[in-house]
């Protein structure tokens, strides 16, 4: 007989946490360690599931954008977990290539990286880049090619940028997974992206999923950031997200979910 | 100076202490990626040969850090008691070693011996010892605090209460602290991490916590862990702050880059101590470190993380802290790579921080791109609580779903006190049972619906 969950579990609807579990002894039931084995299982998967980048061009580019396959300088996830540093840079071969790519300046550069998160990736980078076309489209940006970037770090947008003479770089990465969050992308913006830069120069859109920040609601974001990073010639602590007001004042501006997104460096 | 030694055909070199420290660490991807490990499992060996022949006087004659540099260092050197260091003071660190697992190494001699170590010198004994060793050393080891209740006596174990959100909403944060509660949980602390760095939304947080504190008499304390200027600005405006929390580091590079000095940290301690809101004791500071910390920051000077760990336990001592919590897994694989690094560093953690007199609990946990997995929380929570850990988290399911990693729960403190018998803080353990959540032998009561605690909530 399975042990029933505790007499105050109406309380579980007011939190994602896990709570009003039950208890066999001091111990979890049995639905319980097989509930937190599939989501840790999930979560694991999330980092380890190959990067199918190819895929991932395809859907990119079924949306009319061009397209650059790219590679850091960790050779597989074993190295890219212990050296965060070969992450954040590009590959030699990777690097010839979008040299080549790089005919003239433009406004912005848009990386899709498979960070901690391919699963993230393969869910909803093509997804959001469709919301964010109109936005790109409206503000009438140069955008150089979409590069797909594999083994990425956050950092390895502003080796790309600068390759690629952009004003801006949009990063959007597979983001480290939790356990209730497995699949949440997270998009990294950065004025004047050049190597060397670090993460207080970066503006962050977070949750991007599902349950999180919708695409429209993200792109909205997204869109609000760059046009401010580019009016302001910066990104980082010193450009505050104040999109919430801007869509409080302009009733046509896609509404923002209840769960704002978390601005970190 | 040059270090030496011979094994068979080969001489192994090292050119400083701060090499010999580096070297001789079990091998880690912290270590590793700042290019200062060993370079091979014999060369490790002939660095802990090297450490054992060394004497403990070393340390304070060549300081790892240079004093100039470093006020870390300076605090180490500054506040060393020549008089408690006394009984050890021939030693060398391979003695050391010996003289700790002896019969000389009584609870009441190594409480006296705690502010003539330096943490160089627990750092470098930890790296000839095996996990058995820091676990037989630290259980001898007491460090006892209080706020509103007594933390760290003989044959208790603590658990703080996390009952984080993503989006720090009241109700959802009310929901885990009634369930961490009904399950036994909170003695340590009610410690919240908030999502938001707003000063609103963590005045929000206080006054929640203070109010179910006050409204339940219940003999804890609570804590909002955000930066101490935040912490500060919320007493000048009234906020019912228990502890002043601070995430710490062992240089002072590293420290800057968290935003703080020592001045700060004394600065944050008196305004804690000015409120007297404690009504057993004045320890008021909590304290968060982890390894890696200083490699991740750029600040670590070419030194092992494991002895910059031990540094920022000294840094703890000397604001008097009631808690100090290494967060040991949360920093992710490229420091501490899998559950086998984790758990000894877990417990060199543990082990260095009690050496030290500081109340060291660990959070027990990990992320998901890290080579590690409930079973290694398991193993490492049951080794540490048998070396007498003073404090761990109690999470949800031990699931965080605001800071998206894997710690210990509810259920994990419960399993790990029907094991050992070990007990709650006094005050709290009598609230309990006031309360009737628990029976008379500590363990829980049946669940029942309409319970008091819960009227109002549910």
């Amino acid at each position: 007989m399975s042990p029933p969950p505790d007499p105050w579990s109406r309380l579980a609807r007011l939190t994602p946490a896990r709570i009003a579990l039950g208890r066999t002894g001091a111990s979890l039931p049995t639905r319980e360690v097989l509930a937190f084995a599939l989501a840790h299982a999930q979560a694991r998967d999330a980092v380890t599931t190959p990067f199918d980048s190819a895929r991932t061009a395809h859907d990119i580019e079924a949306l009319g954008f061009r397209t650059l396959e790219a590679t850091s300088q960790a050779v597989d996830r074993a190295t890219y977990l212990r050296r965060p540093d070969l992450g954040r840079r590009l590959s030699e071969t990777s690097r010839q290539r979008l040299a080549q790519a790089a005919k003239a300046p433009c406004d912005l550069a848009v990386v899709v990286a498979d960070g901690l998160s391919s699963t993230a990736v393969h869910a909803h980078a093509a997804a959001l880049l469709g919301a964010l076309q109109p936005v790109i489209d409206a503000a009438n940006w140069r955008v150089g090619p979409i590069v797909v970037a594999s083994q990425a770090r956050v950092a390895l947008g502003d080796e790309v940028g600068e390759i690629l003479q952009a004003r801006l770089v949009i990063l959007l990465v597979g983001e480290r997974p939790g356990l209730s969050s497995p699949d949440s992308l997270g998009a990294y913006i950065t004025f004047a992206p050049r190597v060397g830069r670090t993460d207080a120069e970066r503006n962050c859109v977070s949750n991007i999923r599902g349950a999180g920040l919708s695409y429209a609601a993200a792109a909205f974001k997204i869109g609000w950031l760059a046009r401010e990073a580019l009016r302001l010639e910066l990104t980082g602590v010193a450009l505050k997200d104040e999109s919430d007001v801007e869509t409080l004042g302009a009733p046509t501006a896609p509404p923002l979910p209840g769960a704002a997104a978390r601005n970190s460096s | 100076m040059r270090y030496r030694k011979t094994l068979g055909a080969t001489t192994w070199t090292f050119d400083s202490l701060a090499q010999v420290m580096a070297k001789a660490s079990p091998l880690r991807s912290g270590d590793m990626l700042a290019g200062i490990a060993a370079g091979s499992a014999q060369e490790n060996v002939a660095a802990r040969m090297v450490l054992a022949d060394t004497p403990l006087t070393a340390f304070l004659a060549e300081p790892l850090i240079p004093y100039e540099l470093d006020d870390v260092t300076r605090l180490i050197c500054d506040t060393h008691d020549e008089a408690a260091f006394r009984p050890v003071a021939a030693l060398t660190v391979g003695g050391f070693r010996d003289w700790l697992l002896s019969e000389a190494a009584t609870s009441e001699a190594l409480a006296a011996l705690a502010r003539g170590l330096t943490p160089e010198m627990a750092a470098a004994v930890s790296k000839l010892m095996r996990n058995q060793d820091l676990i037989l050393a630290a259980s001898r080891c007491r460090v006892t605090t209080r706020f509103r209740d007594t933390i760290g006596l003989p044959g208790t174990l603590a658990v703080r209460l996390q009952p984080n959100h993503p989006t720090d909403d009241l109700a959802g944060i009310t929901a885990s602290i009634l369930d961490g509660l009904m399950y036994g949980c909170g003695d340590a602390v009610i410690g919240i991490n908030p999502a938001s760095d707003s000063l609103g939304v963590i005045g929000d947080l206080l006054r929640l916590t203070d109010d179910l504190i006050r409204r339940f008499e219940i003999p804890t304390q609570s804590c909002v862990l955000t930066h101490v200027t935040s912490a500060l600005q919320l007493i000048e405006r009234g906020a019912p702050v228990d502890l002043i929390f601070q995430s710490i580091a062992g240089t002072e590079a590293a420290n800057a880059s968290f935003g703080v000095t020592l001045a700060l940290l004394q600065e944050g301690l008196e305004a804690g101590r000015s409120l007297k809101r404690g009504t057993l004791g004045d320890n008021v500071m909590y304290f968060e470190t982890g390894q890696g910390s200083a490699l991740s920051a750029g600040a670590h000077h070419g030194i092992d993380q494991q002895t910059l760990e031990a540094r920022a336990y000294g840094v703890a001592r000397a604001f008097e802290p009631l808690l100090v919590n290494s967060v040991v897994g949360f920093i992710g694989p490229e420091y501490l790579y899998d559950g086998k690094q984790i758990i000894r560093a877990g417990l060199e953690d543990h082990f260095c921080g009690k050496l030290l007199g500081a109340p060291l609990g660990v959070d027990v946990c990990y992320t998901n791109h890290a080579e590690a997995d409930q079973d290694d929380m398991d193993t490492l929570l049951t080794l540490l609580a048998t070396a007498g850990v003073t404090f761990v988290m109690g999470v949800p399911g031990a699931d965080d779903v605001m800071l998206n990693y894997q710690s210990t729960s509810f259920h994990d403190a419960l399993y790990v006190r029907e094991l050992l018998g070990l007990k709650r803080a006094p005050e709290f353990e009598a609230w309990l049972a006031r309360w009737q959540i628990t029976r008379s032998d500590g363990r829980l009561a049946p669940a029942r619906a309409g319970h008091a605690l819960l009227e109002g909530f549910s």
